[in-house]
């Protein structure tokens, strides 16, 4: 008799059956895309679950034009040797009214160009379900979300109309308009996702290893000058230092930590021996309580 | 979050190595939040070291402006996000909480609230293998102990922790903590746990949670965490008959064709025999094929894609399972239903009908009886309304394939959704398929006895066992002459006020079940349905006089 089954297998398995009833139930699927390692996790599990054949469902990226550039080229390499179609959206409203996270600040600028820009790709391709790599023990607000996340219409999560979840029968029913967010690594926590990443020799984007790259001291974080956008304030000046990316995102908005991790096995030791959680490093977190409550009733991931 | 951090500053590919091979608990915790559930979970969550320094700061600031313990670090308000959400309006439903420790990883199911209890508490025991059951040591049992652990054995998990907690405020007395378990052994009897854990807790003061407590040296048995992470919890399917859903049929060009399931029940090793069960056509397992390579065998709970010999019709919705062993295929299945919304069931009116392997239309044609999940009694209901549950008759449009629950919760389950709004309306656990169809009405031959015209004898013990709302006794299956063996436990169950409901094939064998009622001064009523007879057995005058001394305040 075969062993117990380990904690990432058993992982693995239902995150490859949520791929699998989506794409079973749903018409129209798409991946949301984020670049980052819980994407890359979720991008390699759609890949195991419909092996030998590709994930039967586009990749999309939704692009606030802000994000680091090794990402943007990580995107396009992976989505090639994936033989995935990928989707790349712009608001390009946004970008024609200038929206940057320098001058509207990183709520409104998180708003127009993530939530708004989500919502106008979800309705120009019609998509009725949406994978995202969101995990639930990331935030307190995500401990209660349903993997089966239902959107109206108008792309609100309203908490009233989700749907109890038992065993792992998943409600697909929508109406025409309506849409599912699914999160098929709800289960997953940092270290499972880190752990996975390493026994599976998943890529990830190399900002995740040390380097010395050239960063600035702001309002007591690291933020990297990815291109020339990014404007010195008086006393602020460029410095060199040897860093990693615990999470990605926007660069302007995305804190460094310095580190000298450059393997998958230091990035996990530092992990497990350091004292804050992921997030801390995310700018929208900190704007204001229950933030994220709020921001997922408005249509964000 | 520094578990084991010599070995992980020393050695982190020692570490990564060794905890690759953790396993997986998924657990849920019952009981309010006097009982000191939160701080319990919370306790949890910061002895294993997964709280991080962010959300200790936090955690300080808000134990000093909200919590409860004079300043001192409340636990509880690691899981707070609840109080917000109160306060906000915002439904509280189940919250998942995350921790591991150097052998297991664990999911909490935590079910805040008396609101919508019971649909919550099944909603987080549905994926639950273990239950912890919280009592106050002051209190002891109380209606809502009962109730936890009615639902609790519904859901079908087996393995219960009584966590009798706050014993620092009883003295840590060995008497208390005794009487308490041993009245909870005695009341939980007829559920049908495994097994029952009952440990000395004080989650406040982390007596018992990780390390064995000086208080409680007479105290011989596991710690909390200690019982969490060695409880045995895998390999009860892995032994049971073949069973997988088809989940996706695979197929990317012509020369391949997979069919993508989670496996359900049973292991299976590339060359076996396999069944489809609606169809009854066969065929042999040729490869299993997975993203790193084909695998010899594969077991309950892995994702797998199964290539087959034969050319041979399958789709989604059907069930692949072992040649000798093929699940129930039929459209009238017996249920434990939940109902989770709202608007009350409507008898008659069409649902659809979600199981492991399809979405059929179907309705409620009968509600048997509906259960007090304070008093566990039974009740003639016409309808199930929100939070209340009942043993119901389903007519399928077309039949599908399932076990009973008891034998498999993944092929065993089903949920209800409304055609119109799309809500989950209700929860459903199979119990049989029922007696007989009208286009079905051959009896299995093995149950047909040798033929030697002796009366077959039925052991009724069982059916009292199953104190779960399950008390159908189905005899459509014998066609010779019935004598029953009658045990105490049964007796005692009708005692209770309960109700069984017989099942018979014909009216013929209403003599062997009035003779039963006879000899033992029992009464019942008979009715004829579409499919058959039925008769309902009951002791009268009894009916109110099982109920639970002491509540819990709630009124509900």
């Amino acid at each position: 008799m075969s062993k117990n089954l380990t904690h990432l297998q058993q992982l693995e398995a239902e995150s490859i059956h949520i791929i699998r009833e989506v794409v079973s139930e749903f018409s129209n699927p798409v991946m949301l895309y984020s670049i980052g390692k819980d994407s890359a996790v979720m991008l390699h599990l759609a890949r195991k679950a419909f092996y030998p054949a590709p994930p039967p469902f586009p990749l999309m990226h939704v692009d606030t034009t802000w994000k680091f550039r090794e990402m943007i080229a990580f995107r396009d390499k992976m989505a090639a040797e994936c033989g995935l179609d990928l989707i790349v959206h712009v608001n390009e409203e946004g970008v024609r009214q200038g929206i940057s996270p320098f001058t509207h600040g990183s709520s409104l600028y998180t708003d127009i160009m993530k939530t708004e820009g989500l919502k106008q790709a979800l309705d120009r391709y019609k998509f009725d379900a949406a994978f995202g790599g969101a995990r639930r023990d990331e935030e307190k607000s995500r401990a209660k979300e349903r993997i089966f996340s239902f959107r109206s219409a108008n792309h609100r999560w309203d908490p009233k109309l989700q749907r109890p979840e038992l065993w792992n029968l998943y409600n697909t029913r929508i109406k025409p308009g309506e849409s599912i967010r699914v999160f098929p690594i709800s289960n997953w926590t940092e270290l499972d996702v880190w752990q996975y990443i390493h026994l599976e020799n998943i890529p990830i984007v190399p900002l995740y290893y040390a380097a010395v790259r050239p960063v600035v001291e702001r309002d007591g974080m690291l933020i990297m000058v990815d291109d020339d956008r990014l404007e010195l304030k008086p006393g602020e000046t460029v410095q060199y230092k040897s860093v990693r990316f615990r999470t990605l995102g926007c660069y302007p908005l995305t804190a460094a930590v310095e580190s000298e991790a450059a393997t998958l096995p230091e990035i996990i030791q530092e992990m497990l021996l350091t004292r804050t959680s992921e997030r801390q490093g995310r700018m929208i977190d900190h704007d204001s309580a229950g933030s994220m409550e709020k921001k997922k009733q408005e249509g964000y991931f | 979050m520094a578990h084991q951090s010599e070995l992980i500053e020393e050695d982190i590919l020692a570490y990564l190595k060794s905890h690759e091979e953790k396993t997986m608990l998924r657990f849920i915790t019952c009981g309010s939040v006097d009982d000191g559930k939160s701080t319990l979970i919370g306790r949890l969550l910061w002895d294993s070291k997964m709280v991080f320094e962010d959300q200790l700061a936090s955690l300080e600031a808000d134990s000093k402006k909200v919590g409860t313990q004079g300043g001192a670090i409340d636990y509880a308000l690691l899981l707070d996000g609840l109080q917000a959400e109160r306060e906000q309006g915002i439904t509280i439903d189940v919250a998942y909480r995350y921790f591991s420790t150097d052998k297991r990883k664990f999911i909490v199911a935590d079910t805040p609230g008396h609101e919508q209890y019971t649909r919550n508490m099944i909603t987080g025991a549905s994926t639950a293998q273990v239950a912890i059951i919280l009592v106050d040591a002051r209190k002891g049992l109380l209606t809502q102990t009962r109730r936890h652990s009615y639902l609790v054995s519904l859901v079908g998990i087996t393995h219960v922790v009584l966590a009798v907690n706050k014993m620092d405020l009883i003295g840590f007395d060995q008497q208390q903590f005794d009487a308490i378990r041993r009245d909870y052994e005695q009341f939980a009897a007829s559920l049908g746990f495994g097994d029952i854990t009952a440990i000395p807790l004080s989650a406040l003061g982390g007596d018992n949670m990780i390390e064995p407590s000086v208080n409680t040296v007479w105290y011989q048995g596991p710690t909390l965490m200690n019982y969490l992470e060695n409880v045995p919890v895998d390999g009860d399917s892995r032994a049971e008959p073949f069973r997988m859903p088809v989940q996706w049929v695979n197929r990317p060009h012509l020369d391949f064709r997979g069919f993508c399931g989670t496996i359900a029940a049973g292991t299976i090793r590339q060359g076996d025999e396999l069944r489809v069960a609606a169809s009854g056509q066969t065929s042999r397992v040729a490869r299993i094929v997975t993203m790193n390579g084909d695998l010899p065998e594969a077991t309950a709970g892995q994702a797998v894609t199964l290539t087959l010999e034969d050319e041979i019709d399958i789709s989604r919705g059907d069930m692949l399972s072992a040649l000798d062993a093929p699940p129930s295929y039929a459209r009238h299945p017996e249920a434990n239903l939940v109902w989770m919304h709202d608007e009350p069931l409507q008898p008659g009116q069409i649902y659809l009908v979600k199981t492991a392997t399809a979405v059929t239309p179907g309705r409620v044609t009968a509600v048997q009886y509906a259960i007090d999940v304070n008093t566990l009694e039974q009740k003639q209901v016409q309808t199930l309304g929100l939070n209340e549950i009942g043993v119901v008759r389903l007519e399928l449009d077309r039949p599908i394939s399932f076990d009973s629950y008891r034998q498999n919760r993944q092929t065993g389950s089903f949920i209800l959704i409304d055609r119109f709004t799309n809500a989950t309306v209700a929860a459903g656990m199979i119990i049989a398929a029922a007696p007989v169809e009208p286009s079905q009405a051959v009896m299995p031959a093995e149950r047909s006895g040798a033929g030697n015209g002796l009366p077959r004898r039925v052991s009724l013990s069982e059916a009292a066992a199953s104190g779960t709302g399950v008390s159908v006794v189905d005899l459509t299956g014998y066609r010779e002459p019935l004598e029953f063996d009658v045990s105490d436990s049964f007796l005692d169950y009708l005692g209770k006020g309960n109700r069984i409901l017989f099942r018979l094939r014909d009216v013929e064998q209403l003599q062997a079940v009035a003779l039963l009622a006879y000899e033992q001064t029992l009464s019942f009523e008979f009715d004829r349905t579409a499919e058959g007879v039925s008769v309902l057995l009951f002791k009268r005058g009894l009916r109110s006089g099982a109920r639970v001394s002491g509540d819990d305040g709630t009124g509900i």
